[in-house]
């Protein structure tokens, strides 16, 4: 548990910077890996004739979906998965992760056989403490997803983790 | 299929009851690439000073979407969801996905239902809080 956290204009130097593109290739297998891992029923996300049946285009990916990239070693995390290159660099030092919390907006249907350039944003560094678990750093970062072929932004999410 | 015009504010959604086996939870970390040791690892520090592995954040975020999306059905779409991570939740034990329409309104034309969504553990307590915005053609 860290007893003193503060940020330094290093750390607050960082908001605002963006990671360079990544691809998010959105395939049948994955569509299919993420709503059973899920636990999802629904034969939409696993069966192309019946989703292309309910009128999709083929598999759609749950609105939850995003979040899982194209992962390639050693420019990803081993952990997370998510590339790791060029994104805004905050030394915090601290040890413990906890999601905060997620919000997701999908402006189109996204399904299986899109592929999706994501840029990650730095919105906001702050800290905050609580009983159980000391000082912490809130990092809130937003992900744009742009069809590649459209070039239109198709879905949003903002993410807090929790560094403590 | 549900329709805009079915729905009424303050419907409950049909519940969603799951109780997260580490098989699952594994099986979350191969399909949304969150290899995170603390949700299948009793020997990770972090789970150690917990006293377990925890259910991810985004597992209880996803069976909240799917939750929504099992009442919508394929006639409606999810334009937002989101939550916040309030409580831990632990492997084998249930929780509840629930949700409630709070608003229903007709928008430049475009028919959106507002619902409070949220997991619940055994106790009653609110552990994933959150929202959705659901738009019928």
């Amino acid at each position: 548990m860290a007893e003193q956290f503060e940020l330094t204009d290093d750390m607050r130097a960082q908001i605002g910077k963006k990671s360079p593109p990544w691809d998010y290739e959105v395939t049948t297998t994955s569509v299919r890996m993420f709503a059973r891992g899920v636990g999802y029923t629904d034969p939409v996300y696993f069966d192309v004739e019946a989703a292309r049946k309910a009128g999709y285009r083929s598999l759609p990916a749950p609105p939850t979906y995003l979040g899982t990239p194209v992962f390639i070693p050693g420019r990803c995390s081993d952990t997370f998965s998510g590339p790791g290159e060029g994104l805004p660099r905050v030394d915090h030092g601290l040890k413990g992760i906890l999601d905060g919390g997620t919000e997701t907006e999908v402006f189109e249907t996204i399904c299986a056989g899109d592929n999706l350039v994501a840029v990650q944003e730095l919105i906001d560094l702050k800290v905050g403490s609580s009983a159980s678990i000391g000082k912490m750093l809130i990092m809130t970062a937003d992900t744009s997803y742009t069809d590649k072929a459209t070039g239109k932004l198709v879905a949003r999410q903002r993410a807090q983790v929790i560094y403590y | 299929m549900l329709r805009f015009d079915d729905i009424n504010e303050g419907d409950a959604l049909p519940e969603l009851r799951k109780t997260p086996t580490l098989q699952n939870l594994v099986k979350y970390s191969a399909g949304s690439g969150d290899f995170n040791p603390l949700h299948h690892d009793y020997n990770f520090p972090q789970a150690k000073q917990i006293g377990s592995i925890i259910v991810h954040g985004r597992f209880k975020y996803a069976s909240l979407g799917e939750l929504v999306s099992n009442w919508v059905g394929h006639g409606g779409r999810i334009l937002e969801i989101s939550c916040q991570y309030k409580g831990m939740d632990l492997p084998n034990k249930e929780f509840v996905c629930r949700g409630v329409v709070k608003k229903k309104s007709i928008e430049g034309g475009r028919k959106v239902v507002e619902v409070d969504v949220w997991t619940e553990n055994a106790e009653g307590k609110k552990t994933t809080p959150g929202s959705a915005v659901v738009v019928f053609p």
